[in-house]
């Protein structure tokens, strides 16, 4: 059962937490990453997210497990979009379950953190006054 | 000479016009390739802004060119 994947499609995120269920863990940490409607200034009608997708399940798998080794954690779970997202639809779900909160707070921040920096997804935003542009930041 | 299929994302791809290709080079390794292509194409990001994989996996740009090898071009990641 991979520990990273990507969603084509909007997904529940209570099976998700429900797959971090554990009786030791006396914390859940949860990120969840949202389409809003501006950017830099400018008002944003929606996204488009790109995935190579070999290599960002490969890679994402890889921040999930670094997590696990470097954080005093039971579990993790990460899933991102791809796509056409609205505003409001959730872009990046991660969920970490742990004895204690210092660490699940601390192994959340780094899977989202990295998968932001490491894992070959692109956005395009569509902005309300016309036009769309790749964040290549 | 080499013979690779490249993949391109995101504004690379909208600025090749297409999401891969098969290219016959005599690169010497993937960052002369890139240039190439870039030169082709028109890219605007330099090869310092971008990352390079070779069969699904992260290579190195003075990896030689390996002939039925996928490589794909990896411009700045946005995700999250």
């Amino acid at each position: 059962m991979p520990r990273f994947s990507l969603s084509p499609d909007p997904f529940d995120t209570a099976p998700l937490r429900e797959a971090l269920d554990d009786a030791r863990a006396g914390a859940f940490a949860g990120f969840e990453g949202r389409v809003r409607n501006h950017n830099d200034g400018r008002a944003v009608d929606g996204l488009h997210y790109e995935a190579y997708a070999a290599l960002a399940e490969a890679e994402g798998e890889r921040v999930v497990a670094e997590a696990l080794e470097r954080f005093d954690i039971l579990d993790a779970r990460c899933v991102h979009r791809t796509g056409d997202l609205a505003i409001g639809e959730i872009a990046v779900w991660v969920g970490v379950a742990a004895a204690h909160r210092d660490a699940a707070f601390a192994a959340c921040r780094y899977i989202i953190d990295e998968v932001k920096a490491r894992v070959p997804i692109w956005k395009r935003e569509r902005y309300a006054e016309g036009g769309e542009d790749w964040q290549h930041p | 000479m080499a013979r690779v299929t490249v993949l391109y994302f995101a504004s690379l791809r909208d600025a090749a016009g297409v999401a891969g290709e098969t290219v016959d080079s005599a690169a010497t390794d993937l960052r002369a390739l890139y240039d190439a292509l870039r030169a082709r194409h028109g890219f605007a990001l330099p090869v310092d802004r971008l990352r390079v994989a070779v069969d699904g996996a992260f290579a190195r740009w003075d990896d030689a060119l390996a002939d039925g090898s996928e490589v794909a071009f990896i411009p700045p990641v946005s995700g999250g």
